[in-house]
């Protein structure tokens, strides 16, 4: 298994890489210079200006400075934010933990709203329940997030005055009082979140379960006598989460997507809203540091995914 | 063929058509028929809209502000008194043709790399599968934002404020969305390719272009409608996340997500401002998702419906 999983962390490696490329191919071919605003400022020599370019080795050819750019990002490195005066590293570890509490209570929310849902209406399939789940399910994911959004803002803080409107990161209160309002600020930005996410996660639970029910072997372990709740938990489901699992992986780059959207509406202090106050900001070191910490999340979770493959099913580790 | 089929229920009815036969598929999913009259609907409203509704989409008449719908302003005002109505049939147009623009993008990327991943046999298959691998480990949306924010003034000054950014946000969104059809494609072709017909036309001495053109393409073309159909919708939503953000079309673009972006911060006030492009928003991507589904019915020939 460990070294199932080494094998897994040295074929993350290469996408990380090809990611990095992209991203900085993107910055190469953008038009536009990040030293504009020096060359144009009268206060500034001509002389310090291609001091500085040879400097940050703005005239070198590109794969070198690709090679500069990925060290100094391999060695913390990220730049300094003009706009925050603070490093970029330091400003995004500020923010990461408001975004992965965000993210992740939503994918828990998911899981427990889809794997139920699916499991019982794939057990029941072409039902009432079933239809209503599809529907449902289908109407969830037409939604988008920043339109659901909206709708619960307009209901549970507009209408019934139920919910705070904004995230706060200083809560006042302390003790109890302090968890219980931090609960109660992000019950609705994970809702929008989670909700999206269990309704795809209900259509793929659901046909992966249809999958394996027909099988053989779960009819042999009806035969043998064993209750329907065993037979479902115990065989068919840790055989149809496997699909699963790689397409809730498949999923994390919309994930993403759509914490920015949350963060935006519900003014979460996160990365995904330091992405976009930085580009309406012109801040590119922050900009191209947030792109690549959500392009590492993608990988890690992918990896998480590959891990759990190899738990769920130990034949995939062995070869 | 025919002599093997004869138990199957299709063949005791006649043959029919091709196009017929999917037709009388698709019409047994009732939400997918509804869903069709619905869009329709809608494209029509936005195309003959404007002759119809004479209201000019730039009307400020700040009197009559953050008015709720009325026989004046069907969809009420905005908080400039701008009928939002007109806006809506203006923004509508363009966030249908992004939607379709952007599928014609992808599907036309995504069918060149399927097709030639699914028809070499050596390197370059591989090469671009793990291409479009790592194309989908990419973060969509955070890229879609850095793609727009670095060269959004470089096309403005190109091709003027609004057809740039649409050239742009098509490109943008339409080359982020194409690996499922190529991975699709691709799948079909390792099939298809293997098939005696196709075995048959090499034979007979046709190039691989010919091959791929006339024989394999026409048989993999189903499943790419339905990706395609359900990459409309993505695109659109696509689409209106950005002008939600602020960052897609300029504020004097009224499309659906940039009239949320201005609704929402009079939710209190002006309710209807955001509730009517919102729904807008979501009947048409729901709509088009229902239509998918259908297709995907109608168009699998291993299901006997």
């Amino acid at each position: 298994m460990s070294q199932y999983v080494l094998r897994r962390l040295l074929i993350a490696i290469p996408s990380l890489l090809g990611i990095s490329l992209v991203l900085f191919v993107v910055l190469a071919m953008a038009p536009g210079d990040p030293f504009a605003e020096l060359a144009t400022n009268p206060n500034v020599p001509p002389e310090v200006a291609a001091a500085l370019r040879a400097k940050f080795g703005l005239d070198d050819p590109i794969h070198l400075r690709y090679l500069h750019w990925l060290s100094a990002m391999a060695h913390g490195d990220w730049g300094f934010s003009f706009v925050s005066r603070m490093d970029v590293d330091q400003l995004i570890l500020q923010r990461l933990p408001a975004t992965l509490y965000v993210i992740g209570s939503a994918q828990i929310l998911a899981l427990l709203i889809a794997i139920p849902v699916g499991v019982y209406a794939a057990t029941k399939p072409y039902s009432l329940f079933d239809q209503i789940a599809n529907t449902l399910a289908f109407v969830g994911f037409s939604l988008p997030t920043f339109f659901t959004g909206i709708l619960f803002i307009l209901i549970f803080s507009v209408t019934l005055d139920w919910l705070p409107l904004v995230y706060t990161t200083d809560v006042k209160g302390t003790g109890i009082r302090w968890v219980l309002e931090m609960i109660r600020q992000a019950i609705m930005p994970v809702a929008v979140l989670g909700l999206f996410q269990a309704a795809s996660m209900t259509r793929f639970v659901r046909s992966a379960m249809l999958d394996v029910i027909r099988l053989d072997y779960v009819t042999t372990a009806r035969a043998k006598g064993l209750g329907q709740a065993k037979v479902i938990v115990k065989h068919v489901m840790r055989n149809a989460m496997i699909p699963v699992v790689t397409l809730i992986a498949l999923q994390m780059p919309a994930v993403f997507g759509g914490a920015i959207v949350t963060e935006q509406i519900f003014r979460i202090p996160g990365i995904g809203s330091l992405l976009i106050s930085s580009i309406l900001a012109n801040d590119t070191p922050v900009v191209m540091a947030v792109t690549f910490v959500f392009a590492c999340l993608v990988v890690l979770f992918n990896l998480i995914a590959d891990v759990l493959y190899g738990w769920l099913d130990p034949r995939i580790s062995l070869r | 063929m025919a002599g093997l089929t004869l138990a199957s229920p299709s063949a005791e009815r006649g043959v029919y058509s091709p196009w017929r036969e999917t037709w009388r598929r698709y019409r047994r999913h009732r939400l997918a028929v509804i869903s069709a009259f619905l869009l329709l609907v809608l494209v029509l409203a936005v195309v003959v809209g404007p002759f119809l509704w004479r209201l000019k989409i730039n009307d400020i008449d700040i009197v009559a502000g953050l008015q709720g719908p009325s026989l004046a302003h069907p969809f009420g005002t905005d908080d400039l008194g701008q009928d939002i109505l007109a806006r809506m049939i203006y923004g509508g147009r363009i966030s249908l043709a992004v939607g379709l623009a952007a599928m014609l993008v992808s599907v036309v990327v995504g069918t060149l790399i399927g097709s030639l991943a699914g028809m070499s046999r050596g390197a370059l298959g591989h090469g671009l599968m793990w291409l479009t691998d790592l194309f989908l480990s990419l973060p969509q949306l955070p890229l879609l934002l850095l793609l727009i924010y670095l060269f959004r003034d470089g096309l403005k000054q190109m091709f003027g404020p609004e057809g740039g950014i649409f050239i742009l946000i098509v490109l943008v969104i339409g080359g982020l969305r194409w690996m499922p059809v190529a991975r699709l494609v691709r799948a079909q072709f390792l099939s298809i390719r293997e098939k005696e017909f196709v075995e048959a036309a090499r034979a007979l001495g046709a190039s691989p272009v010919r091959q791929v053109v006339r024989h394999i393409l026409p048989n993999a073309v189903g499943p790419v409608i339905i990706a395609g159909t359900i990459d409309v919708a993505a695109a659109i939503i696509a689409e209106s996340t950005l002008s939600f953000l602020g960052l897609g079309f300029p504020p004097d673009t009224p499309t659906w997500g940039r009239l949320l972006f201005d609704a929402k911060d009079f939710l209190d006030i002006g309710p209807h401002w955001a509730l009517f492009p919102g729904g807008a928003i979501f009947i048409a991507v729901v709509a088009i998702n229902f239509i998918g589904d259908g297709l995907r019915d109608a168009l699998d020939a291993r299901r006997v419906i």
